[in-house]
């Protein structure tokens, strides 16, 4: 993956799992830079990228913001959804299954779960 | 939008040997570019006629519109690293500021100071019992000094330990970020690249091998991987490896996404395998 792909993948995962929030401010591309000792083209890119998304508005003279609205996961039902995938996911390890094949089989039961509904 | 450096059929030659050869390389405005080859590829060569310390034996080379090295302007508008970041080692860093500030018009010592004391890098120590990576921040802050437009840096990370190497590209990055330079720099290290450039020129035997966005030169190339007499219908080989039946091929596809017989199965390629493809002999057979 391009590497502004990563930052823009690692902003969308901030927002869903509530670390960012609409109205938060997005570190300055010099603050990133300085930061992660990436090209400033890069994070740049990223920026433009998230904001033909809608998911940022950058605002001329001070700084890209947060515009979309994630509707966050209770805390409660977050911190508990986690431990019992935690489990899984170990449980997989401890199977013998790798990382792609873990990925495939969460995929695989969301497309079966999401039939179910359907029908 | 003019380009930062635009080269047009250049060539060098020492003697009777050409070092570089029917160059056209362009450098967009703002990029950071990784000049790569191995030893004698001509990326110094390259670098000098850049940077004006030597006139070309054929074609051309302009930087932001005028050629390079032609006029002071010209001049001014280029910093340039030499490899191994030379300094005058008994001199003190504040009497290499001054030098610099002697020596160049519109020279910013001010800000490489202010550069020098965020590195907590002392002003009255001499240049030799600096470390390596403090003599590189020098010799990068002193060439940022001169406010260039195209910065070269030749082979800046060689040398350095990883902490060094890191603090040097964070500190070219920031430069980037906040002054707007174009940089062209050449280095071994292609792993350190990635991050940190997003232009790549590959040179190899005095040529230019391949010019481009990192990111589209990538989406370009596909590692092939399938049945050996297969292998000669594949157009676009940048290099083969075949064993008794099966064959690894290094394609080059283009920009548009070329239909490949399904006996072939496919893969990106990564930034490493792909110099390296470019930079060994077309074939080689295992």
């Amino acid at each position: 993956m391009p590497p502004y792909l990563q930052l823009v993948q690692q902003v969308r995962q901030a927002l869903l799992l509530g670390y960012l929030r609409r109205g938060d401010q997005l570190p300055t591309v010099k603050e990133v830079v300085g930061t992660l000792t990436i090209n400033p083209n890069t994070v740049v890119k990223a920026y433009r990228q998230l904001e033909n998304e809608g998911v940022v508005e950058a605002k001329p003279g001070q700084g890209t913001f947060v515009t979309a609205e994630v509707e966050a996961v209770a805390p409660g039902d977050f911190t508990r959804l986690r431990r019992s995938l935690e489990r899984w996911v170990r449980d997989a390890q401890a199977a013998g299954l790798d990382d792609d094949t873990v990925t495939a089989l969460i995929a695989a039961v969301r497309n079966d779960v999401r039939a179910e509904g359907a029908a | 939008m003019t380009a930062a450096l635009e080269a047009e059929g250049l060539g060098m030659r020492f003697g009777r040997a050409w070092a570089l050869r029917e160059c056209s390389v362009s450098v967009p405005a703002g990029s950071v570019v990784a000049l790569v080859g191995p030893n004698g590829a001509g990326k110094t060569t390259l670098m000098h006629l850049v940077c004006g310390l030597l006139r070309p034996s054929e074609g051309r080379v302009r930087v932001f519109g005028g050629d390079a090295g032609g006029t002071a302007e010209a001049l001014a508008r280029v910093g340039f690293v030499a490899q191994e970041h030379p300094l005058y080692r008994g001199m003190t860093v504040a009497e290499l500021l001054r030098m610099g500030q002697a020596l160049n018009p519109g020279f910013d010592r001010a800000l490489a100071e202010l550069r020098l004391a965020a590195l907590d890098i002392p002003l009255v120590k001499r240049a030799g019992a600096l470390s390596g990576g403090q003599q590189a921040q020098v010799s990068l802050a002193l060439a940022l000094a001169k406010r260039p437009r195209l910065l070269v840096l030749d082979e800046p990370l060689a040398n350095l330990d990883p902490v060094a190497r890191r603090d040097f590209s964070r500190t070219l990055m920031s430069a980037v970020a906040e002054d707007e330079v174009t940089v062209l720099l050449s280095s071994h290290v292609i792993a350190d690249l990635e991050a940190v450039c997003d232009r790549l020129v590959v040179l190899n035997r005095g040529s230019v091998r391949l010019d481009g966005a990192i990111e589209d030169v990538l989406a370009a190339h596909r590692l092939l991987s399938g049945p050996r007499d297969a292998a000669t219908d594949v157009p676009g080989v940048v290099r083969a490896v075949h064993s008794e039946r099966h064959s690894d091929l290094l394609v080059r596809t283009g920009p548009e996404e070329t239909a490949v017989h399904p006996v072939w199965q496919q893969h990106r390629v990564g930034l490493e395998e792909l110099i390296l493809a470019y930079l060994e002999s077309p074939a080689v057979t295992r």
